[in-house]
């Protein structure tokens, strides 16, 4: 492999793992911290909704990142050729 | 058949399993007992990681504390889920590419440095046992309630247990045995919560119900505990009263230790492939999350439950409370164990339940002539006692104890085999005797299981705490030394041994220093804690429990700078970080 192209894989990679802990942080520290004061103002299904992302909401979407992360990972694997087998 | 043989039965033919397990895949090879020979397929290895990671803490103790806690309880179930992010995304798919047995040994070839290792070991065997006492705390708990017994035979049961496995077994025997103890702790806690949101709301599902309106009423549960608890003068259950600043910190502190668990991190040696470690981590939060996910719905409804036992009429009204003499059973149990009591302060042979903190309350409390808050109960009994509080049949509540015995026996066969390899591979291999036989280091590794299960019980046995805080402890500590140590290895090619070290070593002073001053962890002898743990003392207004972050805040900044103002690391270093930034390396 060459260095540029490493490079490239590397540089692809970090831009996944920016994306993701955007996300990553806007549901956690954003919707269940940050701004939990404003959200409870709405109530969905019975949950004022800033409480139900601090206590059901953000851990849905930490599984999700995860399973998106190792699916993203392995086609930029393959793209670059450094997957294994 | 007696509730008692019922629970010997259930929790007997559990460790019986847990035992032949471990036999049928014991380890032969250092790399059987450090790493399962690296053959444990991601979804075994997620269940695994599950079992090995939810702890006596989140099974027994979590949903109780957020049943008192409310929205405040939600640092616990972001802090400890979110880590599992960090994890996949900067940690697991490296140190797997890296392929060696253990954390240090990371720390130790990256850094190039035995200085380094052994630095990486203490901070390792700090971490594990401060978390390790929680775990043979939970499992007295258990056996003294459920069996019956003294604590320390308790104890005594549940060291001999882990003893078989964890040091016949390895990491081979562990991970299998764990995957089982995955199966019982999430069957244990789900079917009892199924029941509770059944007799509720009428809703099989307890994350669903968890919002749902209580059977045969309009009212939603949230909005009718809301209700409930400000009446009696608690806060609101749906907003917190910890600062944002330290709410942020909380969480942030617990995610960023989720992701430095020496424990946790090992668990991804185990897996063939670094496709495999990045699933594997998605598969342990998804096991994970079927337990975190009911686990608020639980203390919502446990605390519903025991409000509405306490304060069965109108509040102020002389028959609004529960008669003493008329207490239920669950009530009479638990008092026996000391984890629920009762005074009188009145007079009146009847239980008041309020805030007499709130002073506004407690001025109204006086005129309806309450003379104080005269009920007590413990965090941790609120998931022992819920199929109890809910009149539950008894194979559940057996099950129950197995399932809190499970939890903490697979945390503790965990964190000793941490202990174990850090002690033989990190210390005895990699530093004292580099010649040694693979034999006779396998030897050593059990022997140092053995020792570590021995101080295990006796911190069990005299705690330094109850048993959530002193892993939020242990949490603070892996989060200020090894994750910045680590993530630097990976994606800062400039850091350097100097740096490593001075970072690991601030990280690690900074924030036990901060949580001795004021909760006096260890040094209780030395006249700690030194400064009251009220927030006007606290630094920036960070709890000790979220001091962690400031601690790996202060790592980076120290490792950072020291390795810009000392020579870069040596080329082959620079390759080695090369190497494992990509799958597979051509």
């Amino acid at each position: 492999m060459k260095p540029k192209q490493r490079a490239a894989y590397w540089r692809a990679n970090l831009k996944v793992l920016a994306g993701c802990m955007l996300v990553w942080f806007t549901c956690s520290f954003g919707l269940g911290i940050l701004l939990v004061d404003q959200l409870n103002q709405i109530t969905i299904a019975g949950f004022p909704l800033g409480f139900w992302f601090a206590q059901q909401g953000s851990i849905y979407i930490f599984v999700a990142l995860i399973f998106f992360y190792a699916w993203k990972m392995n086609q930029l694997d393959q793209k670059y050729d450094v997957h294994e087998d | 058949m007696e509730l008692q043989t019922l629970t010997y039965l259930v929790v007997g033919a559990s460790f019986a399993l847990y035992i032949g397990i471990a036999i049928w895949s014991r380890a032969t090879t250092t790399g059987d007992f450090y790493i399962a020979g690296k053959g444990v397929s991601p979804v075994a290895n997620g269940m695994a990681t599950a079992a090995d990671w939810m702890s006596a803490a989140s099974f027994i103790s979590m949903a109780g504390l957020i049943a008192f806690l409310g929205y405040d309880g939600s640092v616990y179930l972001m802090g400890w889920t979110g880590g599992y992010v960090l994890l996949a995304l900067f940690l697991a798919p490296y140190l797997r590419k890296f392929g060696k047995f253990t954390v240090p040994e990371f720390i130790a070839e990256r850094y190039y440095s035995k200085t380094a290792r052994i630095v990486a070991v203490i901070c390792l065997i700090f971490v594990s046992f401060t978390y390790v006492a929680g775990q043979m705390r939970g499992v007295g708990i258990v056996f003294s309630r459920f069996l019956e017994v003294d604590v320390t035979v308790g104890l005594i049961i549940g060291m001999a247990v882990v003893f078989v496995y964890a040091v016949l077994g390895g990491m081979k025997g562990i991970t299998y045995t764990q995957v089982a103890q995955y199966c019982v702790l999430i069957f244990a806690y789900t079917v009892p919560a199924i029941f509770i949101a059944l007799q509720i709301t009428n809703n099989p599902i307890p994350q669903i119900a968890f919002g749902a309106d209580i059977a045969d009423t309009g009212t939603g549960l949230l909005e009718k505990l809301n209700d409930i608890v400000t009446s009696l003068g608690f806060n609101q259950y749906t907003s917190g009263t910890k600062s944002k600043i330290d709410v942020f910190c909380i969480t942030l502190a617990l995610m960023v230790g989720t992701a430095g668990l020496p424990h946790v991190i090992v668990r991804f040696f185990t897996v063939p492939k670094v496709r495999d470690a990045r699933r594997s981590a998605g598969f342990a939060l998804l096991f994970i999350t079927i337990l975190y996910t009911t686990a608020p719905a639980v203390g919502a409804m446990a605390r519903y439950n025991l409000l509405n036992t306490v304060q069965p009429g109108a509040i102020g009204a002389v028959e609004g409370n529960l008669e003493y003499s008329a207490r239920p059973e669950w009530m009479k149990t638990w008092q026996q164990t000391g984890l629920l009591s009762f005074t009188d302060k009145n007079g009146d042979g009847r239980i008041q339940y309020y805030d007499d903190s709130n002073a506004e309350f407690a001025a109204r409390a006086s005129a309806y002539g309450w003379e104080g808050n005269e009920l007590s109960v413990d965090n941790d009994i609120m998931v022992l006692a819920n199929p109890e509080i809910a009149n539950l049949p008894d194979w559940v509540i057996a099950l129950v104890a197995a399932g809190g015995i499970a939890a903490a026996l697979s945390t503790a066969a965990g964190l000793l085999l941490v202990i174990s390899a850090a002690v033989s591979h990190d210390l005895v291999k990699g530093i004292f005797m580099p010649g040694i036989s693979e034999k006779r280091e396998l030897l050593a590794g059990r022997i140092a299981a053995a020792f570590a299960i021995l101080i295990a019980g006796y911190l069990g046995f005299d705690p330094p705490g109850w048993v959530a805080q002193v892993v939020a402890f242990a949490f603070g500590l892996a989060a200020a030394s090894l994750f910045p140590a680590i993530l630097l290895g990976i994606f800062y090619k400039r850091a350097n041994k100097e740096g490593a070290i001075a970072g690991m070593l601030t990280g690690l002073l900074f924030t036990y220093g901060y949580i001795e001053f004021f909760k006096g962890l260890f040094l209780k002898w030395a006249g700690a804690p030194w400064g009251e743990n009220v927030a006007a003392n606290w630094l920036f207004g960070i709890s000790p429990e979220g001091i962690g972050v400031i601690g790996m805040l202060l790592n980076f900044a120290v490792a950072i700078s020291v390795s810009k103002l000392t020579s870069p690391p040596p080329e082959h270093i620079q390759h080695l970080v090369e190497d494992i930034r990509v799958p597979r390396a051509a």
